[in-house]
């Protein structure tokens, strides 16, 4: 058993694991109840279980928890919430860019890094952000306007 | 579970009808305090099934169809508040709990608001009625004098009112559906038709829906389920010290069912890679290099004609004048694809099991996993939560089915995740598509006679549901069979020429295990018809538009194909488009239609395309939709379908295959089996035409099926070349333009 300190959306936690390898995802999800990171590959190809560390979108699935002690995890529960939604959040839901939504959490912590980065994207700039990121119900178009339209300043 | 919908309140007060079922079914809540309505009226016919209205006016709306995604959600809110005269913020939603909600049928066919919304429209109708009726013997006044609004009945001039709540809060309305009862006058409806914004959203992009992945129950183990190597193949020996380095490992072997299970999640992954079991033999599968082939000559359950009229003896003896064509399309299997590998949840102790499910099915696959469980129907629910999407049956109900008989074996609750490896490997396929089709051309350039040949798996009779992977394993006996779906529908053409023979000759084999997938035959179908009335137009040096048109009798048809071709500013030409044969780049542009299942929604679909010659690499640069699906609901939730449709039918037809060799499945991640990308999507242009006098008829599946149809249609106007087999991707297309048969 390891203890492990990890800081996530800006609060210090600690966890106890059988196997300090364990990648993010599990202890975000089962340990510290933060749903919102979805698991759906373990591979690093699909983008559902996005958080972001030191600010860089990072696939949660195949990230080492003990990888992450001195850094800070930002997941999408530390991004906003339904009453109080951040301006991409917002905007995901100004253009209702989602549809079963699973992959919808690892897409609006991308498009965060993003935005860190380039506040001005354009369309192109935005689907290369994206480009990880999988999705299956078909809600794409609606996805790159949200983004755009919280560059934009939500307008 | 506590779910974020703070824009719904939460409805009130207890509605008492019936005797309570036993406590430890109760467990679930779907919403909170759900099961406060436990043992509630079911019976499809009657209003309290649908309907509870609680004591602070606030309404509970129990919906036997779910929404994984489509948007059931608002649209059924919609519904109820337009019938019933209440205001959408007022209802909350209970869907898919079988001890809760009526059986309205699976969740399929794009037949949720056509059928399970009209059931329910009626349902509130009734209801309203029934509380005019309360309100004339409250206020002693007659019906006649009597309207509702917002949640009151009042006099039409204005005197008395009673609130919905006083007249029957927390009481049923013990009354059944009734068919006559009137409807809302659609020119002054207030909610329906508009794109009132769903209530799941604000959830889902912040992180805090909740969805059956995250369910957790006291003293729950996580499991993971062992495949075999290969398929049918027998478990002989497991090596339980090959884990005995993971804390709190435990193998669960039944038969040749084997997991494993762990406190902790990671646990049981880990030793689900270190587990070490020997299998042996094993049901080969077939060769995929010769798929179709063997579907070709493979015997025949039997012929089923799906239209024949006039003759069509010009195909094998054309006269003078007259030429023919054939041609064969290929559909490859597909997975569903769900981003999220499928989970199931389940607590069975003694008699009884609670299953969590984002089967579009609970009501049917309770009996299922009744059986499997060897436990009475009754005493089993089966709850509805949301999933990682769901476009027909993914491998939600084999999950479910695997934490069922975990949990039963174990006497604790259960989560079963499967991984990605899972979910290509073992969610059931769609299923393979053979079609052959001839026509004869006369010199006017008329089809003279129209022939399809339509190899297609055939679904097995009344099969009670899909066999279970996990029974099978365990040697628990189930009917066997396979499922496809009325894969059957739309093989012929959509106009009116003359001679037509169009027969599906149903196969009894498929290569991996099937079932129903979005829009079920029908893309692939159309797939076929619509690309070869494309390659008669071709031959005919018509235009593709006109020559569709001249023959199309339906107003409603005529109407979306000129609304796609108006805004794509279609000029009426000859396909393939003239064009510099050396340039690196070639555009075009193709047009498809459907009539859905021969008399539902009504689609066209217009596509432009750049194809890179030296790669062929395809490149869609427009898609172009018209859409009649009569009576809309929500049009903002028509259109995300519509765009979904598009966008997931661009992804089966430029990239998806399943691939197997003679064991397993070998395209099982997605690296293998690629799907679309963000930097693939093209601009989606959507005209909706709403219609309120219309009855509803379905919006999530009819535009999937003329999508490859346009892109084969605009890839043979940029290139002159036909791909006739499904995926195109860059190899195939290459092979295409160098002359090599696609």
């Amino acid at each position: 058993m390891a203890t492990l300190k990890i800081t996530v959306n800006a609060t210090a936690r600690t966890v106890e694991l059988d196997d300090p390898e364990t990648p993010l995802l599990y202890v975000l999800r089962n340990d510290l109840g933060l749903t919102g990171t979805h698991f759906g590959c373990g591979l690093s190809q699909c983008g559902a279980c996005t958080v972001l560390i030191d600010g860089r979108a990072t696939r949660s699935c195949v990230t080492p928890t003990s990888s992450v002690q001195t850094r800070a995890v930002t997941t999408i529960e530390g991004l906003g919430s339904p009453e109080r939604p951040d301006p991409i959040q917002a905007a995901f839901i100004a253009e209702q860019a989602a549809q079963c939504g699973y992959c919808t959490s690892g897409m609006v912590v991308a498009a965060r890094a993003l935005l860190q980065q380039n506040r001005r994207p354009n369309e192109a700039q935005v689907r290369e952000a994206l480009a990880g990121n999988l999705c299956r119900c078909g809600s794409h178009a609606r996805v790159i306007r949200a983004v755009l339209r919280a560059a934009a300043g939500g307008r | 579970m506590t779910f974020s919908r703070r824009d719904f309140l939460k409805a009130g007060g207890v509605l008492v009808v019936g005797a309570s079922l036993a406590p430890s079914l109760a467990r679930a809540q779907t919403i909170p305090n759900a099961d406060r309505f436990l043992g509630k009226p079911l019976e499809a016919d009657r209003v309290d099934a649908f309907l509870a209205i609680h004591a602070d006016g606030s309404v509970t709306l129990f919906s036997g169809k779910v929404d994984m995604g489509t948007g059931g959600r608002i649209a059924m809110r919609q519904i109820v508040a337009e019938e019933l005269d209440v205001r959408p913020e007022r209802i909350t939603m209970i869907e898919g709990d079988t001890a809760l909600t009526p059986d309205q049928g699976s969740t399929a066919g794009s037949y949720g608001i056509a059928r399970g919304g009209s059931q329910l429209r009626q349902a509130a109708a009734t209801g309203r009625q029934a509380l005019l009726a309360l309100g004339a013997a409250r206020l002693g006044r007659g019906v006649e004098d009597l309207e509702t609004a917002d949640g009151v009945v009042r006099t039409k001039d204005g005197g008395a009112s009673a609130s919905y709540a006083d007249l029957i809060g927390d009481k049923a309305f013990g009354v059944a559906l009734d068919p006559k009862a009137p409807l809302r006058d659609p020119q002054r409806f207030r909610f329906i038709g508009k794109s009132l914004p769903r209530p799941d959203v604000p959830a889902k992009v912040t992180g805090r829906h909740k969805y059956l992945h995250d369910l957790t129950l006291p003293g729950m183990l996580h499991a993971r389920v062992i495949r075999p190597p290969a398929h049918g193949a027998t478990l002989k020996a497991v090596d339980e010290s090959s884990i005995a380095s993971v804390a709190g490992a435990k193998v669960v072997r039944i038969e040749s069912f084997l997991a494993v299970v762990a406190e902790r999640e990671w646990n049981a992954v880990r030793a689900a890679r270190q587990l070490r079991a020997e299998w042996t033999g094993g049901t080969p599968l077939g060769d995929h290099a010769t798929l179709f082939d063997s579907m070709r000559a493979s015997t025949i359950v039997r012929e089923q004609p799906i239209t024949r009229r006039g003759d069509v003896s010009a195909l094998d003896s054309p006269g003078p004048g007259v030429r023919t064509l054939s041609s064969t399309y290929r559909w490859p299997v597909h997975s569903h694809g769900s981003i999220g590998p499928s989970c199931g949840v389940a607590d069975v102790s003694g008699d009884r099991a609670t299953i969590w499910s984002s089967s579009q099915g609970t009501h049917r696959y309770r009996a299922a996993f009744a059986r499997v469980l060897g436990l009475a129907p009754e005493r089993v629910r089966v709850i509805y939560l949301d999933g990682a999407g769901s476009y027909g049956q993914n491998g939600a109900e084999d999950a479910a089915c695997d934490a069922a008989l975990l949990s039963k074996a174990l006497g604790r609750p259960v989560r079963v995740q499967w991984s990605r490896q899972d979910e290509h490997g073992w969610d059931p396929k769609g299923p393979p598509q053979l079609l052959s089709l001839r026509a004869a051309v006369d010199e006017r350039g008329e089809v003279a006679a129209w022939e399809t040949r339509a190899w297609l798996p055939v679904s097995t009779a009344n099969l009670p549901h899909l066999p279970f992977l996990a029974a099978d394993a365990a040697r628990i006996p189930q009917a066997q069979g396979r499922a496809t779906g009325l894969i059957y529908q739309n093989i012929d053409p959509p106009y009116q020429y003359p001679n037509v023979d169009a027969v599906v000759r149903w196969i009894p084999d498929a290569p991996l295990r099937t079932s129903p997938i979005r829009a079920p035959g029908k893309i692939a179908n159309s797939f076929a018809v619509e690309s070869f009335v494309d390659e008669i137009a071709a031959l005919a040096g018509a235009d593709a538009l006109a020559f569709r048109l001249k023959h199309l009798t339906n107003p409603r048809g005529v109407e979306v194909l000129r609304k796609v071709a108006a805004r794509m500013g279609w000029q009426a030409r000859p396909s393939p488009k003239p064009a510099d044969p050396n340039a690196a780049i070639a555009s075009g542009r193709g047009i498809a239609y459907v009539h859905y299942k021969h008399d539902e929604t009504l689609v066209a679909m217009g596509m432009e395309v750049e194809v890179e010659r030296a790669s062929g690499r395809i490149r869609v640069t427009r898609v172009v939709c018209a859409h009649d699906c009569g009576l809309m609901i929500n049009p903002d939730c028509v259109q995300a379908q519509v765009e979904g449709n598009v966008l997931q039918t661009l992804s089966r037809a430029l990239h998806e295959e399943i691939v197997y060799d003679r064991e397993r499945v070998t395209t099982v991640d997605w690296q293998a089996y690629p799907i679309l990308t963000f930097p693939e999507v093209p601009p989606i242009e959507v005209e909706l035409i709403q219609r309120l006098d219309a009855p509803p008829l379905g919006a999530g599946e009819a535009a999937s099926a003329p999508v490859a149809a346009a892109l084969s249609n605009a890839v043979f106007d940029a290139t002159g070349v036909r791909l006739r087999t499904v995926p195109f991707r860059p190899e195939r297309v290459r092979a295409a333009l160098a002359g090599r048969p696609a």
